[in-house]
């Protein structure tokens, strides 16, 4: 999934998107489209006006000049097709490559019985062994096994599923490495999330986003403008005694209807879900990506987030009179069955190899919530790890003290955002380890970027205040909610929304069901729970959370390349008025002249060049519509003053040059 | 500096230094605050609210105030039509002057209830005392309901999220009573000092130098020219407007109703930084007014200073500038400045004759009422500009990444249509109506030739104007144009009917759909509209929208004369 090509434009994509211009050409389609509607109903008016001069007409010049405007009409409508035609046909390819991960696999239902992953149904049960590619989206009710996912997410090392828990859910197309699992299936065929993808980009189902229905009728609006402005002209010609060529009516309407944007919206609108999907991010709808670049409030868990995985030991403070050797062997012994990662990370510190030991009868204590510690006992020693009153509880109960050092150094610990953890031997304590939580680098640089979008960052995390406000101000968020529960969660969104702002968060476990379905964005990990993945309106395939900074950038530049380019093709409007309002009268009222201050070579030409150049512009302005304007996070006005300038200036200039251009070739021709 | 020039740029500032503190005492006003004004006028407003049994404290949504302003209307329009139709019998009526018939009145209704006074009688012989009177009434009554209309938006704009918009009479009396009455009254009384008459008596007697008697015309004038200024209305009491002797007789009376022109349109603005607490954005619109009014005034200035070059050619001196049509009590600048503040705001009060501007200021007056909203009429002005406010907050917002919003309410789909609309009216109205008039005379010049004594594009532009004039309610003419026919009367009528209530219900609906949205606080990626940047997106909208749309017609009409002259 990973090997995309950077390139704009493949062979096979621009091959499909030619072919796909002319099946758009349908009024049918485009009349989805008011704007390039209105430009097939003038090529079409075009094309009968040089019928009409083939069978003898005079009045309207000569056939071939009508040709050529018909001709660039034509290619204008081509255009615009074209642009939404390769938008579609590279997210198509995108999700045909993920489709490929899924096409006919069969499944092996409990009964022994197997049959394609095409016929299974929402709450079947099939039954997947080491080596099975997993038939379809399914939650594991039975088992546990390492899965490799690189087909989906192209990460490439494997990860665990399981029963039960918030690591159940398996992704139809990943292919399973060890052990058995039982699945059921949770959903109907068709129906899953990448079917529900694919549909969006390929446009069968895509529904225009409620911006996109304000802009377009916004441009409905300038298209009618134009169309009064031009009926208009007739009479006002008649009254004048200046006969208008219909080839000069319909090239200046087309010429001032937006058609630079019109032509290019629907390309941006799937360009915007094909870069999340690229992104790999799985949206349902279009309105949440727009949505992603109006968020206010980001939620992000601390762990995996903020901080690289869980908490790592960083420091052995051993007691006094205790020899650093010996203590730093009690820690190794006692976290020789703990399998968290603290306890991994404890071994990893000493730089010690447990197997080393040689130890008889060794009774491994787990951690439980009550005892809020584990260990180890064997001969006649009892090893004890956890939380500071838990282990001064065992010792007070058997009436040893609790040495000062160590109750100081626990402070020390706990104030720096570390966790301390306690070691005792035969219920005396010989010494603390800290375990800290490790930033990941760059992540405060992400942050500062976020507040320049306006956007405030919230960590979520299950620790204490104290370190939980420690942690916050290293990281640079705005607001942490600490001993988070998933109900204080949904309290902070509701309130953060009833003050009129939009959150977004990330969760993965069921329990981040029902803020994941109050939140206006909510991103599933895809290796979170079904319930997760149905209640969120995307689903990360990389269960990657940083990835809630880049969908937030995406919706911005989704509506900053409409907004951009609807500016563009407004101002281009300018030039386009004094290339074709004097070529009309010019032959009449020859005082108009003085009109024409680009310096035309003719009426004709004017007009020509005027055509052409809408036409240009739109093929020219695809690798943008497709890539999207940049981002800048400079704050709103000096974002707005930046690209007024670019568009809104550029838009203004560029068409006078443009024209003047074309006109300079099309006058060696005339 | 000349002194023509300085004249002109001292009404300018005398009208914003006045328009400042008016401005406050307005917002004062809507907002309910204090004034030190309030035990005057309360006896007289609660009297009315008494009399028609009306409670003022009463809050209305965005429909309910759409209804009360229609009703007003409707009502005062059957009862115009009543006496304009019948003033030939009621009282004071001096000089005789026959009743209305019933199209002519119908017309002058219409035309005074949409505050455009375009007027197809002359004052002194088609109207008595009684029917002028009832006039002045309905300029009181049309500027004050336009003042309420924009109350009502601005307290749209600064409520968080409620359908609670105050009460649309209160607005509306309070405006009529505390705002244009008093400074009426200001002026009406500098008037009569200055000559213009006052009176209930008939017409005057005058034995001229050649020993012939002159029957004089006059009435209550300076009262109705008073309000005339002041509530953008420019029905004038004689004919010929301020350009007559006795409605404007000096230099110092057109400073003054040139200023009441200008005054509380710009007032209004001021009014909305006051009500909204955000001046910053109230000078950024007054900047971006002014800035479109000084492109507009400027070169008209310029050019009838120099001359026509027509008139150059018979070698005649042109030391005052281009004097056609023009007072030489005025001069040419402050004819030119009238000539474009008149256009700019919708007044439509005349004190030079616009038909003989040269070919590019008959353009740039033309150019102020299709834009009519650099200032615009009062309370209607700002609704114009609303609406450009609104399309230029959901492009702009786009361009910087995020759901366009206004004051923090999101702009959508509906908003959109309704603004979209509205932008379209104008354009539409005078475009549709100058090509039915140029297909007529083009088609069946037997018919309709009569119309025009200037073929060419200088008659283009009289029905250009006149289409433009109504539409943008703003009532003056090219004249040159034979308007007292069928046709011209009722299409003009259906014009100014649409161009009037569909620009006020179109601003309040926005507004009021927008106050019961959900209230979006600022964060650093909210587009601020307080900005010059913003205030050129803005300006930019309005060119290109609404001044670029004309530019095909404009073409045909004054660019094609000007080019043909110079």
């Amino acid at each position: 999934m990973k090997t995309q090509s950077n390139s704009l434009f493949q062979k096979e994509l621009i091959n499909e998107a030619i072919k796909q211009s002319f099946v758009k050409l349908n009024p049918k389609i485009l009349f989805r489209n008011p704007v390039m509607f209105t430009v097939e109903v003038g090529t079409f008016v075009m094309f009968i006006v040089c019928l009409w001069i083939l069978i003898g007409e005079k009045s309207q010049g000569s056939f071939l000049y009508n040709f050529i405007v018909f001709l660039v009409l034509l290619l204008t409508l081509m255009f615009a097709n074209f642009a939404e035609a390769i938008a579609e046909a590279r997210g198509k390819a995108q999700a045909d490559s993920l489709r490929k991960t899924r096409e006919e696999t069969p499944a092996r239902l409990e009964n022994g019985q197997t049959i394609s992953s095409a016929q299974l149904k929402k709450g079947d049960v099939f039954v997947c062994e080491a080596g099975d590619i997993i038939a379809t989206d399914g939650e594991i009710i039975e088992g546990l096994a390492t899965i490799d996912e690189s087909a989906i997410t192209g990460e490439s090392a494997p990860v665990i599923r399981e029963a039960g828990g918030d690591k159940s859910s398996v992704t139809g197309g990943t292919k399973v490495l060890s052990d058995k699992i039982k699945v059921v299936v949770t959903t109907e065929p068709g129906e899953s999330f990448l079917d529900k993808m694919i549909a969006l980009v390929e446009g069968a189902s895509r529904q225009k986003t409620p911006n996109e229905i304000a802009l377009t009728i916004l441009l409905a609006g300038f298209t009618l403008v134009f169309v009064i402005v031009c009926i208009t002209l007739q009479p006002f010609g008649s009254y004048a005694n200046t006969p208008i060529t219909i080839a000069a009516f319909i090239s200046l309407f087309v010429c001032l209807i937006p058609t630079t944007i019109g032509g290019l919206l629907s390309a941006i609108g799937i360009a915007g879900m094909d870069r999340a999907l690229r992104a790999n991010v799985i949206t349902k709808s279009g309105k949440a990506v727009e949505t992603a670049g109006d968020i206010d409030v980001l939620l992000l868990d601390k762990t995996g987030t903020i901080t690289i995985g869980n908490r790592k030991a960083t420091h052995f403070y051993p007691a006094n009179g205790i020899d650093s050797t010996h203590f730093i062997k009690c820690t190794v012994l006692s976290s020789m069955a703990d399998e968290t990662p603290e306890g991994k990370s404890i071994i990893e510190l000493s730089g010690v190899n447990p197997s080393s030991y040689q130890l008889t009868n060794p009774k491994f204590i787990k951690f439980t919530a009550e005892t809020r510690s584990s260990g180890i006992d064997f001969e006649n020693t009892r090893i004890r790890k956890g939380a500071f009153d838990a282990i001064k509880n065992i010792s007070e109960k058997a009436g040893n003290s609790f040495p000062d050092e160590t109750q100081k150094q626990v402070v020390v610990i706990s104030s720096n955002g570390g966790t301390p953890l306690v070691v005792s031997e035969n219920d005396k304590v010989i010494g603390v380890i800290e375990l800290q939580d490790i930033i990941k680098p760059g992540i405060s640089e992400r942050f500062e970027r976020l507040r320049k979008m306006g956007i405030k960052t919230v960590m979520v995390t299950g620790d204490n205040p104290l370190t939980a406000k420690f942690i916050a101000e290293k990281a640079g968020v705005d607001d942490f909610i600490a001993e988070a529960k998933p109900e204080d969660k949904m309290r902070y969104i509701k309130k953060e929304q009833q003050q009129g702002k939009l959150v977004a968060m990330m969760g993965d476990g069921t329990n981040d069901a029902p803020a994941l379905a109050q939140a206006d964005v909510g991103v599933a990990m895809n290796s979170g729970t079904q319930a997760a993945k149905e209640a969120g309106n995307m689903v990360d395939l990389d269960n990657d959370p940083t990835k809630l900074i880049e969908i937030v950038e995406i919706g911005k530049q989704l509506l900053m390349t409409r907004g951009t380019l609807t500016t563009f093709s407004i101002a281009n409007d300018v030039a386009k008025y004094f290339a074709i309002v004097p070529a009309l009268f010019i032959a009449s009222i020859p005082a108009l002249k003085g009109l024409n201050i680009m310096h035309l070579h003719s009426p004709q030409s004017a007009i020509l060049s005027a055509v052409i150049f809408n036409a240009i512009i739109i093929p020219l302005l695809i690798p943008l519509a497709l890539r999207g304007v940049n981002y800048k996070p400079i704050g709103a006005s000096a974002l707005l003053r930046r690209n007024l300038l670019i568009y809104g200036f550029g838009g203004v200039i560029i068409p006078f040059i443009g024209i003047k251009l074309i006109d300079i070739l099309v006058s060696f021709f005339i | 500096m000349n002194t023509e020039i300085l004249g002109v740029v001292a009404m300018f500032v005398l009208t914003v230094l006045l328009a400042i503190p008016l401005g406050k005492y307005i917002g004062k006003i809507f907002t309910g605050e204090k004034t030190i004004f309030d035990k005057l006028f309360q006896p007289l407003e609660k009297l009315f609210f008494k009399l028609s049994g009306i409670d003022a404290a009463q809050e209305m949504n965005w429909k309910q105030h759409l209804v009360a302003l229609l009703t007003i209307n409707l009502v005062w329009f059957l009862l115009t039509l009543f006496i304009l139709m019948n003033i030939g019998w009621l009282p004071f009526n001096p000089d005789g002057n026959p009743s209305m018939s019933p199209d002519l009145a119908f017309n002058t209704t219409i035309s005074f209830v949409t505050n455009t006074n375009l007027q197809h009688y002359s004052g002194e012989s088609g109207l008595s005392y009684f029917g002028q009177l009832t006039l002045m009434l309905l300029q009181f009554i049309s500027a004050g309901a336009g003042m309420a209309a924009c109350a009502v938006v601005f307290t749209a704009m600064k409520e968080k999220t409620t359908d609670k918009l105050g009460n649309f009479y209160n607005y509306f009396v309070k405006s009529c009573v505390r705002i244009l009455l008093p400074i009426s009254i200001v002026v009406a009384t500098l008037l009569v000092f200055n000559g213009t008459p006052m009176t209930l008596k008939g017409k005057d007697q005058i034995i001229s130098m050649q020993g012939d008697t002159i029957n004089v015309s006059r009435g209550p004038a300076a009262a109705m020219i008073a309000i005339k200024q002041l509530g953008t209305n420019g029905g004038g009491y004689f004919g010929v407007n301020s350009a007559h002797p006795l409605e404007n007789p000096n230099y110092l009376t057109n400073m003054a109703e040139n200023i009441s022109i200008l005054l509380i349109p710009i007032a209004m603005i001021f009014a909305l930084g006051f009500v909204l607490k955000r001046k910053k954005l109230a000078w950024v619109i007054f900047g971006v007014m002014t800035l479109g009014f000084l492109f507009f005034l400027i070169p008209s200035i310029a050019l009838e200073l120099k001359g026509n070059p027509a008139i150059d050619h018979m070698h005649i001196n042109q030391a005052l500038g281009s004097m056609e049509g023009k007072e030489i009590r005025f001069g040419s600048a402050a004819s030119a400045y009238w000539g474009i503040t008149t256009t700019v705001t919708s007044n439509g009060s005349v004190n030079a004759m616009h038909d003989s501007f040269t070919p590019l200021t008959g353009m740039f007056t033309m150019l102020g009422m299709m834009v009519n909203s650099f200032y615009g009429g009062v309370g209607v002005g700002f609704l114009n500009f609303y609406i450009f406010i609104i399309i230029a907050v959901f492009i702009s917002g786009l361009m910087v990444g995020r759901t366009p919003e206004f004051l923090g309410k999101k702009i959508e789909a509906r908003e959109m249509k309704i603004a979209t609309i509205i932008a379209l009216l104008h354009p539409f109205l005078i475009l549709t109506g100058t090509a039915i008039a140029s297909f007529l005379y083009a088609h069946h010049p037997d018919t309709y030739a009569g119309w025009l004594n200037n073929p060419g594009n200088h008659g283009f532009s009289e029905m250009l104007y006149e289409f433009t004039s109504s539409s943008a309610n703003n009532g003056s003419g090219f004249e040159g144009l034979g308007d007292n026919t069928p046709f011209w009367n009722i299409a003009c009528g259906i014009v100014m009917l649409l161009a009037r209530f569909l620009p006020i219900i179109g601003p309040v609906a926005i507004a009021g759909i927008l106050a019961n949205k959900k209230y979006i606080p600022e964060s650093a990626g909210t587009l601020k509209t307080d900005t010059l940047t913003f205030g050129i997106m803005v300006f930019a909208v309005i060119i290109i929208i609404a001044a670029l749309s004309f530019f095909p017609a404009l073409t045909l009409g004054p660019i094609a004369e000007h080019f043909k002259i110079y």
